[in-house]
């Protein structure tokens, strides 16, 4: 039996080995490499930060909104607990600053009415194809749920997923969103990168020793490797198109929307992009889930209760089945 | 396990219910006194557990049915709604969602527990088989469901499942039209979906009710594989095997709860939180984690009808574990050699769950090919085999006996075997 297990131990081992020479090749994720930022709201003890979140809406109002609507958030929910929680006051006549339409009862034309803290955030656009013909055919998502609808991708070793699966399990990571929306805001570059032609060959030049007006240098969005007598593919950035890190194939419709300064924050926090960035993401992991504070403090009381139950039960178990053991 | 009945109804009430309708008499005789084997262990808390998974789904879902609006322009909508505007819309949808992976986790842990204990032989086969089928319909309910909140993944996965019968010669093309109710999925596929996936809920009910009440005739197998033979073999249901069914119960609750509460979208797609849009393809279409193994199959194979089929024969296999496993013992605890075979088992699943979420390229291919073959091979060449060739470990000669020790998990021999008490 021994020798039958140990030729069988054997053969599982090879499998294993052959599986790891092969694997972990492909295992590294084509995506782009996306930072794991630590967020207030991060984990199963995080919650939203009603500075940050204030902060964020900003950004949202005078730089977001003007290409992007933010259909399912409602006036009101500006002054809900767990999320920027703005004063009734304000709230109610940032609503009535926008037109709403309404049907007159009387005479059953279209007449525009001062919001109230019920409605939604109107559309920046009439319609899609309003908002198709400004953006050159592009449609700027509705933010909503922009956060819960972007994600970042595990790229690494074959052996590290499992482990990172259960950590992301233990440790509740629900931020890719957030993360994601942050690399996005801050990946923005000039160009795209800079390649040298040498043969059949193109090598990357570093941005910084790229020599003015040089005609020879090439910028590519992605270098598709040459096989044999075919050379290196350089894929040019399309017209209109903008390059950016963290954008799945790296060219974005999008130009960069926010710079240093652009925004004044009325509490003192720097106007950097980094800044507006995670402000803006933590506004938008909000708005595409309000009830988020809520959900993780009764969460906690949940757990707990299950917890001592589940000691008080097993107590109660142990000493039940004495008499048959 | 057929015994006489010892219910004594305590009141003239009782008495008088008892002579027209005996129903206290029957839960008396099924869940209280019923005789449990004395060395169940926390796998066997798995049963109640899936009991409690799907009262979770149906009752969560019935509040759902109440918000949700089951139409094309409104479904994804609603759900939001749900999520957003009712009272604790956020939680009952959470359950529903994290529920069905909950289910599914519970239903693979009793699975593999019936195929490690060996749990589908004689005389249980019939309630094995009723368990294939509850897992079957248990498949059909989520992926229906997974439909209804009407996102991107919900959409696609729509139509690439509904598809699979494309494949079938001849008429597959006007099954689809048929399944669809058009040339395409639309809202009268979401209505169909919706109609449907409230109807199978209450099939898995019923097909539960027959679970149990086979098991009930079999009696439970227990961890040596060894029938109840004397009183002493066996523990009445309530309190004891209740008290530990509840342990193992509020200990699941509590990773149930940490997904709703604290990862309620770990085990989703961020895909579905965009509204379906015929028009735009996501680039990598993914079925939920439960059915990855299944979809690594269905893309290991070149032709498209040979991947369907195949998908659904390893469905289909597991009704013929009866047969297949030749081996003299139940419980693979006493089998040194088949115990490998059933870990490599294991790993093969969760390989192909695992190459099943990569895109169908190059050696993800490769190896989903070698698993695939794999995983028949162990139903139709390993079951059969090894049952034939292995020497098994004494088995204990009664539960009584193995619970305090005093035969069984010596090292195998010839004599130990002819000593078995389980006999083809």
């Amino acid at each position: 039996m021994s020798t039958k297990m140990t030729s069988f131990r054997f053969a599982i081992g090879a499998a294993l080995l052959a599986l790891a020479g092969t694997l972990p090749v492909l295992a590294a994720g084509d995506g782009p490499e996306i930072a794991r930022k630590k967020w207030s709201f991060s984990g199963p003890r995080g919650h939203f930060d009603q500075n940050q979140l204030q902060r964020g809406f900003q950004v949202y109002k005078e730089v977001c909104s003007t290409c992007h609507g933010i259909k399912r958030i409602a006036y009101r929910n500006l002054m809900q607990k767990g999320g920027p929680a703005f004063p009734e006051d304000g709230v109610r006549s940032l609503a009535a600053e926008s037109k709403i339409d309404e049907i007159d009862p009387n005479s059953g034309k279209i007449v525009p009415r001062a919001g109230r803290l019920s409605d939604r955030f109107p559309s920046p656009y009439k319609n899609e194809a309003e908002a198709r013909s400004i953006h050159n055919g592009a449609y700027p998502p509705d933010l909503s749920l922009i956060a819960k609808a972007r994600n970042v991708e595990y790229s690494g070793t074959l052996w590290g997923h499992p482990l990172s699966m259960a950590k992301d399990m233990v440790t509740g990571y629900q931020e890719g969103g957030a993360d994601y929306l942050y690399a996005l805001l801050t990946g923005y570059k000039d160009n795209a990168p800079a390649y040298r032609k040498e043969g059949q060959k193109l090598v990357a030049v570093a941005e910084a020793s790229v020599p003015r007006g040089d005609k020879s240098i090439l910028r590519c969005v992605a270098v598709e490797p040459g096989t044999g007598a075919k050379p290196d593919a350089c894929t040019p950035m399309a017209d209109g198109m903008n390059y950016n890190m963290a954008y799945p194939g790296h060219q974005i419709g999008m130009a960069q929307p926010i710079r240093d300064g652009q925004v004044k924050y009325g509490d003192g926090t720097p106007g950097t992009i980094s800044n507006y960035a995670s402000d803006v993401a933590s506004f938008l992991s909000w708005a595409g889930d309000p009830t988020h504070d809520e959900r993780k403090s009764l969460g906690w009381q949940v757990v707990l209760y299950l917890l001592i139950t589940s000691i008080l039960l097993f107590i109660a178990k142990q000493r039940l089945w004495r008499e048959v053991h | 396990m057929e015994h006489q009945s010892t219910y004594k109804p305590g009141s003239r009430t009782a008495k008088w219910w008892d002579e027209r309708l005996p129903i206290v008499r029957l839960m008396h005789d099924s869940f209280v006194v019923f005789p449990t084997p004395r060395n169940l262990n926390y796998f066997w808390t798995f049963g109640g557990i899936l009991a409690f998974c799907l009262a979770v789904q149906i009752v969560s879902g019935i509040v759902l049915a109440m918000h949700y609006v089951p139409s094309e322009t409104m479904a994804f909508d609603s759900v939001e709604r749900i999520r957003r505007d009712v009272n604790y819309g956020w939680l009952i949808r959470s359950m529903h969602a994290v529920g069905a992976s909950m289910f599914f986790f519970a239903v693979y842990v009793h699975i593999f527990r019936g195929l490690y204990y060996g749990s589908y032989k004689a005389p249980r086969e019939v309630l094995w088989i009723i368990g294939v089928l509850i897992y079957l319909s248990m498949m059909a309910t989520a992926f229906l469901g997974y439909t209804l909140p009407w996102g991107q993944m919900s959409f696609w996965g729509a139509t690439v499942i509904t598809n699979f019968f494309s494949a079938i010669p001849v008429v597959g093309p006007k099954i689809v039209t048929w399944l669809w109710g058009g040339y395409s999925v639309t809202g009268v596929t979401l209505n169909r979906f919706y109609s449907l996936h409230y109807l199978l809920p209450f099939v898995i009910a019923g097909l539960v009710i027959l679970h149990v009440w086979a098991l009930h005739v079999a009696g439970q197998n227990n961890p040596t594989g060894v029938e109840i033979k004397t009183a002493s073999d066996a523990v009445p249901m309530s309190p004891f095997a209740i008290m530990k069914d509840l342990v193992g119960l509020s200990v699941f609750a509590m990773l149930f709860a940490w997904f709703v509460f604290f990862a309620p979208d770990y085990l989703g797609h961020a895909d579905n939180y965009v509204e379906a849009n015929p028009l735009v393809t996501p680039p990598h279409i993914v079925p939920e984690w439960y059915f990855l193994p299944f979809y690594a199959i269905l893309r290991a194979v070149p032709s498209k009808l040979g991947g369907v089929l195949l998908m659904f024969a390893a469905v289909a296999i597991l009704a013929f574990v009866s047969w297949l496993d030749t081996s003299r013992v139940r419980s693979t605890k006493y089998r040194p050699t088949y115990r490998w075979f059933f870990w490599l088992f294991v790993f093969t699943c969760v390989a192909l769950g695992y190459l099943g979420a990569k895109p169908a390229e190059g050696v993800y291919v490769f190896w989903a090919r070698i698993f695939t073959i794999y995983y028949f091979a162990h139903f139709l060449l390993v079951m059969p085999i090894v049952g034939l060739i292995e020497t098994p470990k004494t088995l204990p000669r009664s539960i009584t006996d193995a619970v305090l020790g005093k035969a069984g998990g010596g090292a195998g021999s010839t004599a130990a075997a002819a000593a078995a008490p389980e006999k083809r």
